[in-house]
């Protein structure tokens, strides 16, 4: 062989070389807690900002279908909402975490949000995974930092997993984690940051729009051909399906990790984003599977989990000029697992009346995010409300844990 | 903060690191003309792992490829005796040679010259390197011997005279034994020279005619298939001594008489008498100081600073300037920055996929330790580091580097360098806002701030900040 066959595998597939970092060998052994129970928790962000009124519409709120308009998500028609209590229906698009609520093992916390109130997607993440109560805090984040504050005897080993190729700040800190991305990364952009920067180049570069939007077009016509799939973005439903399967896996595993961060792009619908069928519909579709993944994935340990997902912040109550939404406050979190005493959504309605609203555009946060995370780690991991309000949540000895979710 | 300050980084260099656009504002023209200094061009001498030169470079390769030959033969044997090849390759005591050392060359090279690019402080010396190594390409894919050869041709054939005198680096090209490989020169024998054995050997046109074509005159400039020839007879027994060493170090230039074709040759209407080495000085000597010569390289400076479509005053401008200061390359740079045309916005130049990746390592500070990712980034999008598609090198305009499928490959790669791809070597997640203030300062569009600020995530916003124009145009 010539050195003119040097390995040339296709260029696409180049960059992903060496990327997976799946790490089975650096497993460690570690002792089971004696006696207690063996939890899991799996933490979900999704980035981008997800409007929590398509997610679980407040189809009782007199105001809601009127307000949030072509989105709205009705209990009739072509594709029904299912309804979860009198009051709340969530999106068709979920029917697994549908069946897991009505067999107690999923909750919804609604009108919640972080300490944040401003509306950068940048600033709002790093305030929802620092656990700092604002902004400028990245050095570490709240579950790494509960990871390190776990009780000693029962630190054996590594019992963090970040799953994607960027560690998710949440989990990022001073406590070692294990690292594994989906195949290796998004081998190939998604269509959101596609689309975005086509929009950048019709205002600022229209050649550069036409070359990008050409080339866009062919590829799609390739990936139609050979059926090839968006493998690792965590910005697809397949995507978001592979990556809880992955980590399912290694959670289950006697010796493996017992926490693990995930982060799933592309919530931020500003445009055309769909109700019961559309664009936001096939993401939850994608976070549905997530969950069903995950149930299927843990088997025995799924008893013992808890899921929680969280985004950094709502969005507007109104429909904006292009049939979408923009960034807001007060949104959902879902809760599922077996360590979840579930079947209800938990909310101190804030309504949606003009007055009611915040800053007059927003669904008032009615609920701090902080107090069901605080929640999980006080019941089934044992930290001390102190530790929670001083290390984890730093700033926050006015939220105080909401422990009825948990088992 | 000066919107030349953003040309000056951009357009002239390799994009600015933080800090860099303050730098230079205050005189962003005495910024790049204070950077012209000879030494910088030069690949400082390395540490334990230094670079070696040429002839040592070949020598590896000739003896690899005496190894990968025994192999070939011993596996040949034993396939067909069933003995296990360890038995008959020299038994099992035998140390089992090093495979592919051309390729370790050629990545210690890489990385070589991926630190130049990044720690320059503008980069614009670099990129007058990046220009004239392109002007005067070779290929590492030709041959294994050229891939242990191409970075130490860069540093020994051309460095050394990006500041310096034109028909200094011609020289030194042309009897390279990297050029003279790939152009095929070490082929050519005199038909009337001792070695062409009464006529029954004979010329290789190939380095010849690119001499004219792509290093000199230019095509279409006036000379002539008989032009060619005679120097093709002029260059014969400029060769570089095989692996016995008959005629002189392995691997080093030298002239074989014996191959050298005798007599006087005409060349573009200049006579050469009575053949020798001291032939082709002259003749090289004669067609770097060409009108043509001057034109041709101003016009590929100029298209390759300015736009693609050089402007014929700034052409004019350049061409003055090579012949009037006799080719002295440090002037013409200097000539570079004082076009008015260099200093009118926008940025309508693409940037090559290699000043994209440096640019985009200054700005983040991305250190591989390992230079296999960024050969790799750089062979995804169309450039892969001294693999020219021909002697005629890497296109450079718009319409090469912008087609369609170029830019769906530019959005993978900002969409896979911003997920954290391993190797790229960014740590964390850098604030796209403030890298493109790093890089653009006041210059920033409001359009691009505005998709950046809309962002979902901070990897999306860098992955917008990449696709800018901004950062993508220079």
């Amino acid at each position: 062989m010539s050195l003119c066959e040097l390995p040339s595998p296709s260029r696409r597939a180049l960059l992903m070389g060496g990327t997976g970092c799946f790490a089975w060998a650096f497993l460690p052994r570690f002792a089971r807690a004696a006696g207690g129970r063996d939890m899991r928790l799996v933490t979900i962000v999704l980035r981008g900002a997800l409007d929590g009124l398509s997610a679980v519409a407040p189809i009782g709120d007199p105001a809601y279908a009127d307000l949030h308009g072509d989105l709205a998500l009705r209990l009739g028609g072509d594709h029904p909402a299912l309804p979860l209590d009198g009051f709340f229906a969530l999106n068709p698009a979920m029917p697994n975490f549908a069946r897991l609520f009505r067999a107690g093992q999923a909750a919804v916390v609604h009108a919640t949000a972080t300490g944040y109130r401003e509306r950068s997607h940048f600033d709002g993440q790093d305030v929802l995974e620092s656990g700092h109560a604002g902004p400028g805090f990245t050095a570490s984040g709240w579950l790494n930092r509960a990871l390190a504050a776990l009780p000693a005897g029962e630190r054996v080993g590594i019992r963090g997993l970040a799953v994607g190729a960027v560690p998710p700040l949440v989990i990022r800190g001073p406590a070692p984690v294990l690292g594994w991305a989906p195949q290796a990364g998004p081998a190939s952009a998604g269509d959101d940051l596609a689309r975005r920067v086509l929009d950048l180049y019709a205002r600022r570069d229209p050649a550069l729009g036409s070359a990008l939007a050409q080339g866009l077009a062919t590829e799609r016509m390739a990936n139609a051909s050979m059926g090839a799939a968006g493998r690792g973005d965590m910005g697809t439903p397949a995507g978001m399906r592979q990556a809880a399967e992955g980590a399912a896996r290694l959670l289950a595993a006697d010796d493996g990790p017992r926490i693990a961060a995930l982060a799933f792009d592309g919530w931020d619908t500003h445009v055309n984003e769909g109700g019961a069928t559309g664009r936001l519909a096939q993401l939850l579709g994608g976070l549905d599977a997530a969950f069903a993944a995950l149930e299927a994935g843990l088997g025995d340990h799924w008893r013992d989990t808890t899921v929680v997902v969280m985004t950094e912040f709502g969005r507007t109550v109104h429909i904006n000029g292009t049939v979408g939404t923009d960034h807001g406050t007060g949104t959902v979190a879902f809760l599922a697992g077996g360590a979840v005493k579930g079947g209800t959504v938990m909310a101190d309605w804030p309504g949606l009346s003009a007055a009611q609203l915040y800053e007059a555009r927003d669904l008032k946060p009615t609920t701090d995010l902080r107090a069901a995370l605080k929640g999980i780690l006080n019941v089934q991991w044992g930290l001390s409300r102190d530790v929670l309000a001083r290390d984890i949540f730093p700033d926050s000895d006015g939220v105080g844990p909401l422990t009825s979710p948990f088992v | 903060m000066s919107i030349d300050a953003v040309t000056a980084l951009n357009r002239f260099g390799l994009g600015a690191r933080p800090g860099d656009l303050a730098r230079v504002a205050s005189d962003p023209r005495g910024a790049l003309k204070a950077e012209l200094q000879p030494d910088r061009a030069l690949v400082p001498a390395g540490g334990e792992d230094g670079l070696a030169g040429t002839s040592a470079n070949i020598q590896a390769s000739f003896v690899a490829d005496e190894a990968r030959k025994r192999l070939r033969e011993a596996q040949a044997v034993s396939r067909n005796v069933l003995l296990p090849s360890a038995m008959t390759a020299g038994g099992a005591t035998a140390e089992k040679p090093e495979p592919q050392p051309e390729l370790r060359i050629y990545r210690a090279e890489a990385l070589a010259r991926f630190g130049m690019a990044r720690d320059a402080e503008i980069g614009f010396v670099e990129r007058l390197a990046a220009f004239w190594s392109n002007h005067f390409c070779v290929s590492a894919s030709k041959a294994p011997l050229l891939r242990a050869s191409a970075g130490s041709f860069e540093r020994e054939a051309i460095r050394p005279f990006v500041l310096g005198r034109f028909a200094d680096m011609l020289q030194a090209v042309e009897r390279h034994p990297a050029m003279l490989f790939f152009l095929d020169n070490v082929r050519s024998i005199g038909p009337e020279s001792r070695a062409g054995g009464n006529g029954k050997r004979g010329l290789n046109e190939n380095l010849a005619r690119e001499i004219m074509e792509l290093h000199t005159l230019g095509v279409g400039s006036g000379y002539s298939q008989a032009d060619v020839t005679s120097l093709a007879r002029v260059i014969t027994g400029w060769t570089f001594a095989g692996r016995e060493g008959r005629i002189g170090e392995p691997g080093a230039f030298t002239f074989n008489s014996a191959m050298h074709e005798p007599g006087d040759q005409m060349v573009v209407g200049h006579a050469y008498l009575g053949g020798g080495f001291g032939q082709g000085e002259a003749a090289l000597n004669d067609l770097a100081r060409h009108p043509a010569t001057a034109r041709h390289v101003a016009t590929k400076l100029v298209r390759h600073f300015i736009a693609d479509d050089p402007p014929p005053s700034a052409v004019d401008r350049i061409a003055t300037v090579f012949r009037q200061r006799d080719g002295d390359l440090r002037a013409v740079a200097a000539a570079l920055v004082d076009l008015p045309e260099a200093w009118s916005p926008p940025s309508a130049k693409m940037r090559s996929p290699q000043d994209l990746l440096m640019a985009a390592a200054r700005l983040t500070g991305a250190k591989p330790a390992d230079p296999a990712p960024w050969l790799g980034v750089l062979r995804m999008l169309g450039q892969p580091l001294w693999e020219p598609p021909g002697p005629n090198g890497y296109p450079d305009t718009a319409a090469d580097w912008a087609s369609p499928e170029a830019m769906k490959l530019r959005l993978d790669l900002a969409a896979q360098i911003a997920h954290g791809v391993k190797g790229f070597g960014i740590d964390g997640a850098p604030d796209p806002l403030a890298l493109l203030d790093i890089a653009a300062g006041d210059a920033l569009s409001p359009e691009t701030r505005d998709a950046v600020t809309r962002a979902e995530s901070r990897e999306q916003g860098l992955a917008l900040a990449l696709m800018s124009p901004e950062i993508q145009r220079r």
